[in-house]
């Protein structure tokens, strides 16, 4: 008989880190992006390159196209492409096998050139968009997510002004991060009066868009102990997936996704919504973080906004979120889900410096895939 | 005319029901046989009982704006609808929801309200595609 807890703390997360440089960049292709963030972030765990034995991308590139990359020929693959949280769904995955022995060093790797677009060319399914969507004018996200959010907003009342908020208390954290994009100090009046580009949302209530990668390795518990840094445990994980077409999301306020994936990363992990001292949440846009927290069953259904319009997910709160910036801030090439782990993991190894969170122990990570259309959830922690 | 969007492309053999049935202005839904679930958007099996044997059933045409945006620009080179526009997502009387434009209205978010009730306007593009579109019930 199966049982979840069994992969509970068996893996740690032993390095991490980005590309060498973010932002716009288009003088690297998207698989240089790849390269430069693993070669970092094995470094990072006192690892060689040729230690990997087990490859996980998600997007464009295949995780042969990596190894190929890499000189590195894996014994272990996994492409699971379901949107900008495949990458935290994939720390589960390499949890798993690495519990199996069907690999032994895992990285995970995310590069994408989302904003000069070199070497890019979208390859997807266009039955259902190309016929249903585009000849209305739908496209991009930010013409979906905002379906979500004044329905959102018509149900619970949610305002203009307390999506904004999620802006504002986003940006404090860049100001404190060094790799951040956005760092100058932006208020709630600025974010409403911001350029409008689809309404209910304007250009600050959505993420950036830039060039850069991401790497996650990972290891067994009983190896990370010989790394370089202090081991981060993944004390739960979770995965979900309910839809991709937005009219076939049960409720457009609720994440079935989120609720699935966020259950079982809590059940695994032996924790409750309040256990978390910091909490990295997949922010497209404004209105997602405060719906996730709803999903994930931290906040009532319609309050999730209040963790940010009262104070608590600032600097200085009592429950920090987004602390690198977030996709609005800090850096989003188009799939972040890399990005979230990248952060927890440095603050739970205690490398933030100014926008450290203090005491922290138990770490929250969720994101989307889509429009809440998939979701992967890990509870990590800095103590086994 | 000169065409302001995107033409459904490609037209799947799934949807040809519903593509035929707009050039006659009707409003044509699949309905699963077994069960009676009427669904959106078009496939082979039933996505409630998952049995096969799909058959269609003419919309009334009614239904509530579920959920709206304005479009303060295109988001797609091809679309060329002055902005501001209204993305739409529509419940259907007969249950399911589909993406449209909500027309012969002003696009003001301060007006426009969720499930205000709406009705189908066929929009015919060619001899081939017709859109369903939809505007304020009753005008």
């Amino acid at each position: 008989m199966a049982n979840l807890r069994d992969l509970s703390n068996v893996a740690c997360i032993v390095g991490v880190d980005e590309s060498d440089e973010m932002g716009t960049l288009p003088h690297k292709s998207q698989l240089s992006l790849h390269v430069e963030a693993v070669t970092n972030a094995v470094r990072d765990a006192g690892l060689k390159i040729s230690d990997i034995d087990g490859i996980f991308t998600a997007g464009q590139h295949s995780p042969a196209t990596i190894g190929e990359a890499l000189g590195v020929m894996p014994r272990y693959v996994d492409g699971t492409t379901v949107g900008g949280c495949s990458f935290i769904i994939m720390v589960g995955h390499a949890v798993a096998a690495l519990h199996h022995g069907l690999c032994d060093v895992a990285v995970i790797s995310h590069g994408e050139s989302g904003r000069s677009q070199v070497g890019v060319s979208p390859r997807r399914d266009t039955a259902i968009p190309g016929q249903f969507e585009a000849p209305f004018g739908f496209g991009p996200a930010p013409t979906m997510f905002g379906l979500i959010t004044t329905r959102h907003m018509h149900r619970y009342g949610t305002t203009l002004e307390q999506w904004a908020q999620v802006a504002v208390s986003t940006r404090q954290w860049a100001a404190l991060n060094p790799k951040a994009l956005r760092r100058e100090p932006i208020t709630v009046a600025d974010v409403l009066k911001a350029r409008p580009v689809v309404w209910p949302f304007t250009v600050l209530n959505i993420c950036l868009v830039t060039d850069a990668g991401g790497a996650v390795v990972l290891t067994r518990a009983d190896r990370a102990k010989d790394c370089a840094k202090k081991p981060v445990y993944v004390r739960g994980l979770g995965e979900g997936a309910e839809h991709v077409s937005l009219t076939q999301m049960k409720d457009l306020t609720f994440s079935e996704a989120t609720r699935i994936s966020g259950e079982k990363a809590f059940r695994m992990a032996g924790v409750g919504p309040g256990d978390f001292q910091h909490i990295m949440l997949y922010d497209a846009f404004t209105s997602g973080p405060p719906i996730m927290l709803e999903s994930l069953g931290l906040a009532k259904r319609g309050e999730g906004v209040r963790f940010f319009d009262e104070g608590r997910s600032t600097p200085g709160g009592s429950l920090p979120i987004n602390t690198n910036g977030g996709g609005l801030s800090y850096t989003h090439t188009g799939m972040y889900g890399i990005f979230p782990i990248i952060e927890a993991a440095r603050q739970l190894r205690g490398e933030c410096g100014p926008r450290q969170v203090p005491n922290l122990r138990t770490s929250l990570v969720n994101g989307m895939g889509g429009m809440l259309s998939a979701a992967g959830t890990l509870v990590l922690s800095n103590e086994r | 005319m000169e065409i302001d969007r995107p033409l459904p492309n490609p037209m799947t053999p799934e949807a040809k029901p519903f593509w035929d049935g707009l050039r006659e202005e009707k409003l044509m839904l699949p309905k699963c046989q077994a069960c009676g679930h009427v669904f959106w958007y078009p496939r082979v099996a039933c996505p409630k009982c998952h049995t096969r044997g799909i058959g269609w059933i003419q919309a009334s045409g009614r239904g509530t704006l579920h959920a709206f945006e304005v479009g303060y620009q295109a988001f797609n080179k091809a679309f060329k609808v002055e902005p501001p526009y209204v993305l739409a997502m529509i419940e259907l009387a007969e249950g399911p929801r589909m993406l449209s434009n909500l027309i012969n209205v002003e696009a003001d978010p301060r007006t426009l309200k969720c499930d205000m009730p709406v009705e189908v306007v066929f929009s015919k593009l060619t001899d081939e595609v017709t859109l369903p579109l939809f505007q304020p019930a009753g005008r």
